[in-house]
């Protein structure tokens, strides 16, 4: 009874209560800018760090250090947040808000890798007040685990307060339902943004400071993931409803509880338990992913906001292009001009350039967001560890291929937001629960701690050999691509990207593309992975296709590719090279290290203004400045409605047309109502 | 009269508490232009996403050649012959005006393959040309998709703007590259949600001639438009929605003297197109 006590009254609700702190942080965020801010965690973590810097480090007594973080650098952080970025995301696509806030979340890790530099020493945040218990029931209860809950209480009633009782907050709810109606009825939506920002910052850095002392490890990776555990709580709120958000934490830190039960009592015997015991760590991606599922989802989606520009070069440009990429190549890998460390990095970056190339035929061209490619990478090198090259080969590509479709399935209907979230789930238990430290299956073990030795292609193992069979391979997809992209399967990806709810209407069954598209994505994602694996010959493993740890993590490199361009191929022939050479510029000139570390968050944030990547830029300015007689200057287009009306980013065609029969926008509609019926 | 090709039974769209579309019978006939109109929010375009399956109705039925489809899905019913435009615009912006058209004409052989065409597929390609009238279906396998979409750009009028970007085009030419799109799928029952809007006189005049040619292909046409004289003119039937619910239908001569639309809409005075037309242009 009593340890049953502890585990799901003390530990359940002390986890529950942080994460309904973070969650609320999120939520307030998104419902007031309808930015999703994936680097919440992140934010969170770096004023976690900085509280352990100031009290810890520096000396400072506890309460200052706290006050500092979480009335001065917290709101600071959301006010230079709000002006500098959201705010110019307000008209932004989903697409561009998610790759701008990851790569602030990565900006973020890698700053605080730098300020604060990871392996030589272990930082230990105490709890408050530590030691000290309260008794309750009779059971020794930590005062850290009272203050988290008197906490997450208090910020549950001054939300409710703020948001209801108080001018602001009248005034931030109006804003949520229409910015333009709210900034007519004398709201300033631009002050409303700052204070929801600083706000959702300031819960997001308390939530940080009260867990960063109760997890296992206090690092800047370790407390950003986290945050997947608010967006799980968020999400059963459908980031809109505080009160179902704080029952979503309650959720999810009982789910966390009773696996740690079952583990720890040995429920279910020696198997359960170890199962449980893994799962622990996947508790709130799994909750996420079970959410997304049952979330209702939006109908079938109007048009696309964006406008894509980017080039449609023939197959026979890109093939004079690839004969170049195979030759350049080949100079790099004999002529010796180039040392061995590089070369060995410029094949990674080939192999990674393969997995960019996945993004090209998925989002590119179908718009569907993945978050996942790198997991799919890591699926195919584990295959072809496991069962060798080529075989394994085949193989991996084969089973990515399958489990790209199995993973599309349930997130066949989820839009952008939702769909990068699952995709990032899902790659979050692959690299914990499949291939990771806490792999359910013990025969990957050589693999899930990066300790695995994958071996060539039978005759072609020397470096020289490999080094071109990865770069024809990359070559022959950007050919596959553009054959795809010019052909009919391409322009139905384009036209379903462009306007789903069109493509129903001329017969288009919108699940078996996604389908289509998401398998064939994850096979070239694999392919990339398994020649990854062979590339690297030993040392192979999970830090190779994680998400945000290890050398080469995989969401700058979605970042690197979308900035790149992933609307042509172009883009992953200079990004996969440019994506490894980064850190290897680092070593070479010092100086550099830190801002070439930065590099990919940054890039990703400052993508807010070119949704087309820099290759698609360059192209398009080249394009406009020959207007030729085919094709003349256009004429300016009338707008046929208004251009934005919701609060969050454009409204789709149905939403315009569901507002129109909400609001009876009028045709003689006045003279109907004041006419005698 | 043979039966009607579409069929709506006491269809309701209810959102929330608001009840878009209230109870509406509704029949198209092969061969004729049947007009849908009424003030924005009526609920002509919410019953076009019934009838086109992208919204599900909350109770009612539907009949497409004599066949319950209230259960199909979209693509489905797309693919059994249901055509439409969009009244805002859903052109594939970042494909020319000729890849959206050749985007339908490849995507219902895609689905075609095994179907039989019907009589009002011979005779919309004998509109474009591409066949004699008194070709039988034996002579399609040999149209290439190419000609096929060519053909029917002809038809709509706009081969000059074929290799334009569709998001640089103007309204009107926009709507036409719908138009050609829709009809890519050689579709029994056609669905134009203000195909007019963004057109001028002469554009108007032109595609009046158009839907006449169409109509006579033996292709079903409901038409949603505000331009009322167009309606009158065109239609052989015009059906009057208002707040979801249907308020007459008739003869555009019945409706016109219709008191239930002539006490909504223009108080005690008779109804005339150029009042109508003068209340739309007002609002």
């Amino acid at each position: 009874m009593e340890t049953f006590f502890q585990f799901f009254i003390v530990f359940a609700l002390q986890a529950a209560g942080i994460y309904a702190v973070a969650a609320s942080g999120l939520v307030v965020t998104y419902a007031t800018s309808g930015v999703f801010n994936f680097a919440h965690g992140a934010i969170g973590m770096f004023c976690a760090f900085s509280y352990w810097e100031l009290s810890q480090n520096r000396g400072w007594p506890s309460w200052i250090a706290l006050v500092v973080v979480l009335f001065v650098e917290a709101p600071l952080i959301g006010l230079v947040l709000d002006r500098v970025i959201m705010r110019r995301l307000a008209d932004a696509s989903t697409i561009t808000t998610i790759v701008v806030t990851i790569g602030l979340l990565v900006a973020f890790v890698q700053l605080a890798g730098m300020i604060w530099p990871q392996g030589s020493t272990t930082r230990v945040l105490p709890e408050f007040f530590v030691g000290d218990t309260v008794k309750v029931f009779g059971i020794n209860v930590s005062y850290h685990a009272v203050i988290v809950l008197i906490t997450a209480i208090l910020v549950a009633v001054v939300l409710r307060v703020l948001l209801y009782e108080t001018r602001l907050g009248v005034a931030m709810r109006a804003v949520v339902d229409n910015r333009e109606l709210g900034a007519l009825n004398g709201v300033h939506p631009d002050r409303i943004s700052s204070v929801s920002w600083m706000l959702g910052s300031m819960l997001a850095a308390l939530a940080g400071v009260l867990i960063a002392p109760i997890l296992p490890q206090f690092t800047p990776v370790a407390l950003t993931l986290l945050v997947i555990s608010a967006y799980a709580a968020a999400m059963v709120g459908r980031l809109r409803s505080l009160p179902l958000t704080f029952l979503g934490a309650v959720i999810l830190g009982e789910f966390e509880s009773l696996l740690n039960w079952i583990d720890t009592k040995g429920i279910g015997g020696h198997t359960v338990a170890d199962v449980a015991n893994d799962l622990q760590t996947s508790a709130p991606v799994i909750l996420l992913f079970v959410v997304l599922i049952l979330l209702p989802q939006d109908r079938v989606a109007g048009r696309s906001s964006r406008r894509y520009n980017a080039p449609t070069p023939s197959l026979r440009t890109m093939a004079m292009a690839m004969v170049a990429y195979v030759a350049g190549a080949y100079v790099i890998a004999q002529s010796g001009w180039v040392s061995k460390t590089t070369v060995d990095q410029l094949g990674v970056g080939i192999a990674l350039g393969i997995v960019m190339l996945s993004l090209v035929l998925l989002t590119g061209y179908g718009g569907q967001v993945s978050l996942a490619q790198p997991g799919f990478a890591g699926i195919g090198a584990l295959v072809v560890w496991k069962m060798g090259p080529v075989g394994g080969l085949v193989a991996g590509v084969v089973i990515c291929a399958a489990v790209g479709v199995l993973v599309a399935l349930p997130a066949l209907k989820m839009r952008d937001l939702y769909l990068a979230l699952s995709t990032m789930a899902f790659a979050l238990f692959l690299e914990t629960n499949i291939y990771g430290e806490n792999a359910l299956f013990k025969q990957f073990l050589p693999f899930s701690v990066g300790n695995a030795s994958v071996r060539r292609i039978p005759g072609l193992e020397g470096d020289t050999a490999f080094f071109m069979v990865m770069a024809v391979a990359f070559a022959l997809i950007v050919l596959l691509l553009t054959v795809i992209r010019n052909g009919s399967f391409g322009r139905r990806l384009q036209a379903m990207r462009d306007s789903p709810s069109a493509c129903v209407t001329l017969g288009l069954d919108l699940t078996a593309t996604k389908l289509q598209a998401f398998g064939l994505a994850a096979a070239i994602a694999g392919l990339g992975g398994a020649l990854l694996a062979m590339w690297k010959e030993t040392s192979v493993g999970v830090a190779d296709f994680s998400l945000l740890k290890g050398p080469l993590p995989g969401l700058p490199l979605v970042l690197v590719a979308v900035v790149f361009g992933i609307t042509t191929a172009f883009g992953a022939v200079i990004g996969g090279p440019v994506f490894v050479l980064l850190p290897l510029i680092g070593t070479w000139y010092p100086a550099l290290e830190n801002i070439m570390n930065l590099a990919p968050g940054l890039a990703g944030i400052g993508l807010g203004q070119n949704p087309d990547g820099a290759v698609g830029q360059v192209a398009e300015s080249f394009a406009r400045d020959e207007p030729s007689a085919d094709h003349p200057p256009p004429p300016p287009r009338v707008p046929v409605v208004p251009e934005r009306v919701g609060a969050a980013g454009r409204p789709t065609a149905e939403e315009i047309r569901e507002l129109d029969d909400v609001l009876g926008l009028s045709w003689g509609r006045c003279e109907t109502k004041a006419a005698p019926r | 009269m043979s039966e009607p090709l579409l069929e709506l039974q006491e269809v309701t769209v209810r959102f929330g508490g608001h009840v878009a579309v209230d109870s509406v019978d509704l029949s198209v006939d092969p061969g004729t232009i049947t007009g849908l109109i009424g003030p924005n929010g009526a609920g002509k375009t919410t019953t076009f996403n019934v009838i086109t399956g992208l919204q599900a109705p909350t109770t009612g039925h539907l009949h497409f050649g004599g066949k319950d489809i209230t259960r199909a899905r979209a693509h489905r019913r797309a693919q059994a012959g249901i055509g439409r435009t969009f009244q805002r615009l859903e052109v594939f912006g970042s494909l020319t005006a000729r890849e959206n058209v050749l985007v339908g004409v490849e995507l219902r052989r895609r689905w075609g393959r095994r179907a039989k065409p019907t009589p009002v597929a011979l005779a919309l390609l004998a509109e474009t040309g591409l066949i004699q009238p008194s070709s039988g279906p034996e002579v399609l396998g040999g149209i290439l998709a190419r000609e096929e979409t060519d053909a029917l750009l002809d038809l709509v009028g706009i081969s000059h703007v074929a290799n334009t970007r569709a998001d640089e085009l103007p309204t009107g030419l926009a709507r036409l590259v719908e138009l050609a799109r829709a009809l890519a799928t050689r579709p029994r029952l056609l669905l134009l949600d203000e195909p007019a809007s963004g057109q001028d006189e002469s554009e108007t005049e032109a595609f009046a001639q158009l839907l006449v040619r169409l109509a006579g292909t033996g292709m079903g046409i409901l038409l949603v438009e505000h331009d009322v004289p167009l309606v009158m003119q065109l239609c052989s039937k015009v059906c009057v929605l208002d707040f979801g619910s249907v308020l007459a239908t008739g003869t555009p001569a019945e409706v016109q003297a219709d008191k239930a639309v002539i006490d909504a809409y223009l108080g005690a005075e008779p109804v005339s197109a150029e009042a109508i037309e003068h209340l739309d242009a007002g609002a």
